[in-house]
This record gives C-alpha cells, structure tokens and sequence, in this order.
C-alpha cells in the first residue's frame, strides 16, 4: 500500500509525455511545411481535390472554402448572368450556356491560397478573359478591369496587361464537372498566377475602368499584384 | 458502515476547472471543425464570426488550468496532478492485456492519466500554433505552414482523445458522477481503486476526515474534501495528521 501514486514513488512518466508532446509540437512548428509537402505530393493522387467526401477532414491537399459575406451564394445557371461593361465599345450580358459557347480554354495548374494551402495540379476549364475583352472592345483609356461578385460584397482587380494573359481564365468546370457554388460556381475567375484571392468566386460583373481599384482584400492588407512567390511577403513556387 | 461511504473524489474546484475546460474544447472543436471541415463550412457560414468566437475561446483554455495551479483554493488539483504524472509499475503495464484485469490502481487509472496529459500539452500546443496562425505577420511562411500543419493534426487527434474521454466516462457510471456531485461510493473506491480506497480508508478511520461520511454529501466538495486530501496526504508521508507542512510534495 505505499506504491501510492500520490507519495512520489513511481516514475515522473507523466511530465516526460507531457514534455515530449510539447516538443514534438515545437518539432512541427519548424518543420512541419517541409512534412506537409512530402504528405501532399504522397496523396496527391488518392485526395479528392474538389474537398469534398472523407478527405474533407483531412488536412491534405483540398481547397478550403472561405466567403467574406454570411453564407455561400447560390445562383441556378439557368438565371445566370454575366455583364461586360464599362470603357468598352461593345458591351454585353452572357447567359450561362452563351459563355460556354465560347471556344474553351483548360488549365492544369495549382491554386495557392495566401494563408498557406496549395492544391496541386487542379483542372480549370472555361473561357479566356482576353476574349471577353476582345468581344467587348475594350476603349484605348481603358487601364484596368473590376470585377464584381453576386455574394454582393467582394470585389477584385486586375491590370488589362494582367487580364490579357493565357492563364487567366473566367472558369466554369473544376476538376472536370460544373463549379459548384462552394467553390463560387457557377461561374468565377481563375488567375493561375496570382494568390487565390484574385480569383474572384461567383463572378456576375467585369467593368473596364481607368485605374486600378484595389478589391475586398486588398482594402484589408493584401497586395493589388497577388503574383505567388512575389508578394505578401510569401515565397511559395509559382503556380504558373 | 463499512463499505457505505461517500468518498471525495473531486472538488469543488477541480470540477469547475473540468467542466469550464470541457466546455472550451467543445466550443474550439466546433468552431474550429466550421472553420476547417470543407462541407461544414459552406454550410455554417459566417466565417468571420465563427473565427472570432474560435480565437477568444483558444485564448480563454488555458485559463482554469492555471488559475488551478496558482490560486491556493487548487491545492488538490496540484495533488491530483502528481498522482497523474506519477506511474507505478502497475500503471505501467496495466496497457498490457494480459495483466489490465490484474492492475492494482490509484486515484486514476493510466488511461485517465494519460488523457490529462495529452490534453494539457494539447492546450500548450494548440495556444501556440494558434497563435502563430492568428498573428503570422510576425512568423514565416514556414512557420505558419508548420503551426497550420500542427494544429490541424492535433485537431484530428484531440476529436479521437475526446470521442473517446466521453464513451469511456459513460461505461463507468460511478467514475462519471464523481466529476458531477465530487464523489464515488466506497464500494467503486475499493474495487476500482483500491490504493486510493486505503488512503482515504486510513485518514478516515484516523478520524482525520470526520467530514467524510454516508450522509455529508452537503459538505462534500467544500472543505471536507480538502481536510480528507490533507490528511490523507500527510497520512502516506507519516506526517501528523493535521499538520500544515509537509504536504506539498
């Protein structure tokens, strides 16, 4: 009876677990990225990319849905709707299936969020932006685009010589099948390029302006040019 | 009278410290699974005030825990924290399941033991990643990976820890209850625990703990308890039974 747990006989096991969990948690501060990598690119292939199904709960190579407005919006494509305007000859509404009648451009590129999470090799399809702007005609003052979201408040920006690159895209599939509105379907932007939040989900408005009107986030902090790897203060590899 | 009393398992401050950190992790576990979790997110939303709510939960955690450690009324909190980081050799191979039945206890079982222990390095660990993902312009972009990775798996693995704390709190009735009203009849003492039985067996029958008795519920939990602990702690050092010192270990 004096093998008492409380008498101080018996080993101090529980301060060394207690210290080694402690430090196995520093241990993953410092070197956690590089495990996550090797983890990311080991199931990359078996990870359902789109975050939906088991995975979800893994913390593996999935998108991770953020909205900056209550919920996520929802809209039919059968109501929606894209409008081109501002300094443009020609401008115009697109109806859901009109965009997808465009010729397709696809993208096989990562997406990297600026809070850290990339998602590898991540199937984009949809219409370039270059040829939105072509079909509008866009006005020779004309330096910059704004585009609008039907969540009703983000906004997002980008400069024409940025818009007119190949990887930048108004996509409507993800990982071959419609975007969903968690992922701002029907209809969003994809700059391959850039910090996912240039990416503006549930696109419903492109408005040609003079000068560069810095959207939601970068009110908030973020940088106007999200180029990865070059802004942020970040030095991911660049997506693109 | 024999096998009929009441013995005092927790106090009263040991009870609000468990049930104020219960009802922290489980609102860090939510919120933080709405933050985390793809289809749960999209479907509770407001993510900005569900990450507010996260962040000042996470801050409050380790909160009762120190105030235990530091405010004298946590004396047998303290108490209680030796005997988890204490293991005899049969705590030890009492994981073994050829010797679990066999396993002459404590106050706690290993199981119990290392739950506490896993829990309170997951407040340190979890306060610091945490912190690290909230404040990271001050990190770097290594760091914050690191911390997000930590703290996503640590989330993993405390669902797992607390899933389990739960179903196993629920198996054992007596155990359970004990962390509710602050004590186990003597009969679960004796079967259950019967190294912690003999303690307080002795400090009761040296009439150190006359609080301690069938019918003093009331008092249970309040000083009682403390004066049973003292007692029973300065009994297994074979200091006087009411002496002040000595009983700090």
């Amino acid at each position: 009876m004096t093998d008492s747990d409380a008498s101080g006989v018996g080993k101090p096991v529980g301060r060394r677990v207690f210290l080694g969990l402690v430090g196995l948690g520093a241990a993953g501060i410092v070197f956690g990225a590089r495990v996550q990598d090797w983890l990311e690119r080991t199931t990359a292939p078996v990870i359902d990319k789109a975050g939906g199904g088991i995975g979800s709960f893994l913390p593996l190579g999935r998108f991770r849905f953020y909205t900056v407005t209550g919920g996520f919006p929802h809209r039919d494509p059968s109501e929606y709707t894209l409008k081109v305007s501002g300094l443009v000859d020609r401008p115009f509404t697109l109806s859901y299936d009109q965009l997808l009648a465009m010729p397709p451009t696809t993208l096989k590129k990562d997406f990297q969020c600026v809070t850290g999470w990339r998602v590898l090799n991540v199937d984009w399809k949809g219409v370039k932006l270059a040829d939105l702007l072509d079909r509008a005609g866009v006005k020779p003052n004309a330096k910059a685009l704004r585009f609008t979201s039907f969540d009703g408040l983000y906004t997002e920006s980008l400069t024409l010589d940025q818009a007119r690159r190949d990887d930048v895209i108004v996509a409507y599939e993800l990982e071959n099948a419609p975007v969903s509105s968690d992922h701002g379907g029907p209809v969003r932007l994809y700059v391959a390029p850039m910090y996912g939040y240039k990416s503006c989900k549930w696109l419903d408005g492109i408005e040609v302006v003079d000068e560069v009107i810095p959207g939601y986030w970068e009110n908030l902090g973020y940088d106007v040019d999200g180029w990865v790897g070059k802004s942020n203060g970040r030095d991911d590899d660049p997506t693109s | 009278m024999k096998d009929t009393r009441r013995f005092p398992r927790f106090d009263r401050v040991e009870r609000t410290i468990h049930w104020s950190n219960a009802t922290l992790f489980l609102i860090l576990l939510f919120t933080g699974a709405a933050l985390y979790v793809g289809p749960l997110s999209t479907f509770v939303g407001h993510r900005h005030a569900v990450k507010t709510v996260h962040v000042y939960a996470g801050l409050l955690l380790p909160i009762p825990v120190l105030l235990g450690l530091l405010l004298p009324a946590g004396r047998q909190f303290r108490r209680d924290l030796r005997r988890v980081n204490r293991w005899s050799d049969d705590d030890r191979r009492w994981w073994l399941p050829s010797f679990h039945k066999r396993a002459v206890l404590g106050k706690f079982n290993p199981g119990q033991k290392l739950n506490a222990i896993f829990i309170g390095a997951s407040i340190v660990v979890m306060l610091a990643t945490g912190s690290i993902m909230r404040w990271f312009e001050h990190f770097s972009d290594s760091q914050r990976t690191g911390a997000t990775f930590v703290h996503d798996w640590t989330f993993l693995a405390l669902c797992f820890v607390i899933a389990g704390h739960i179903l196993f709190a629920f198996s054992d009735f007596d155990s359970l209850r004990s962390m509710v009203r602050g004590w186990v009849p003597e009969k679960w003492a004796r079967q259950e625990r019967p190294l912690w039985w003999a303690e307080l067996d002795a400090a009761m029958s040296a009439g150190a703990s006359g609080d301690v008795e069938a019918g003093a519920d009331q008092r249970v939990g309040e000083a009682g308890i403390g004066a049973g602990e003292v007692a029973v702690g300065d009994a297994v050092h074979g200091g006087a039974p009411n002496g002040v010192g000595g009983r700090e270990l």
